[in-house]
């Protein structure tokens, strides 16, 4: 029972920091951050992607400092198309993955800390003939890689 | 048993991180044989920690192969290191790994 003035203060006050730490932390989970980054990669239009992702910036095509190896020209199974990226940009931030075709043209995107050299490799889906389009943002500038692949067999159902 | 598999290697001074995730990826297109669409499946974020310190996230859809397979290069990293990779899927699934660098 709350007998006097100053009891009924703490102890409202220890309800209120609970209520606190209980609504920050549904906020902060993980769950709630991952649905609200999922936005973008439910965009079905390519162009439409890249304006979501770049805001109008320009990108700087075809540029050397970019490798993409790994990548078939012909991939015979759309389901598993592996793709390696390294590039020389120093201050390298993020580094997104998108098929053209797709029906959700971005892939993956890949935010990267100064602790890893600039070489990422993965293996994507691809529902049909398409081309691969790799940026990377580096010093706040963003450079384009395009290379198409011709898909035999679609990896993205039907 | 782990959904995760970590293989790490050193080269030329850097450490090279391979990880293999046990994982359907499933985009949420595909039917299944009664044709009724098989619901999404799908990893969407995954992170890789160097002794506790974030240092690459990737933010995926549907369109990464089944069993995602990815390898980075860590700048550096010595013998005895800790990596740590850990996963999050739309079903709020997820999984965490440790591993020593040798």
């Amino acid at each position: 029972m709350i007998k006097s003035r100053r009891q009924f203060i703490t102890k409202t006050l220890a309800l209120g920091t609970y209520g606190i730490t209980i609504t920050t932390g549904i906020l902060h989970s993980p769950i709630v951050a991952a649905k609200w980054l999922k936005q973008r990669f439910i965009l079905s239009d390519y162009d439409e992607t890249i304006a979501h992702l770049f805001n109008g910036e320009t990108l700087i095509d075809n540029h050397n400092k970019i490798k993409i190896s790994r990548l078939p020209r012909i991939a015979e199974n759309g389901a598993v198309v592996p793709i390696k990226i390294s590039s020389h940009f120093e201050k390298i931030t993020k580094i997104y993955i998108l098929v053209k075709n797709n029906p959700h043209p971005l892939s993956a995107e890949f935010e990267i800390s100064p602790a890893i050299e600039a070489e990422v490799s993965a293996r994507l889906k691809m529902a049909k003939t398409s081309e691969v389009v790799v940026i990377v943002e580096a010093d706040g500038k963003y450079y384009r890689r395009l290379k198409k692949v011709k898909v035999s067999i679609g990896g993205c159902g039907g | 048993m782990s959904s995760i598999k970590i293989r790490t290697k050193r080269l030329n001074g850097n450490t090279q991180i391979r990880t293999l995730i046990t994982h359907p990826m499933e985009n949420g297109r595909n039917r299944d044989e009664q044709n009724n669409f098989i619901p999404a499946h799908h990893i969407l974020e995954l992170w890789v920690e160097h002794n506790h310190v974030k240092i690459i996230s990737c933010n995926m859809a549907g369109s990464i192969s089944k069993n995602p397979y990815f390898d980075f290069l860590l700048k550096g990293g010595e013998i005895g290191d800790t990596v740590t990779i850990s996963w999050i899927d739309n079903l709020g699934q997820s999984d965490s790994k440790n591993q020593l660098i040798k």
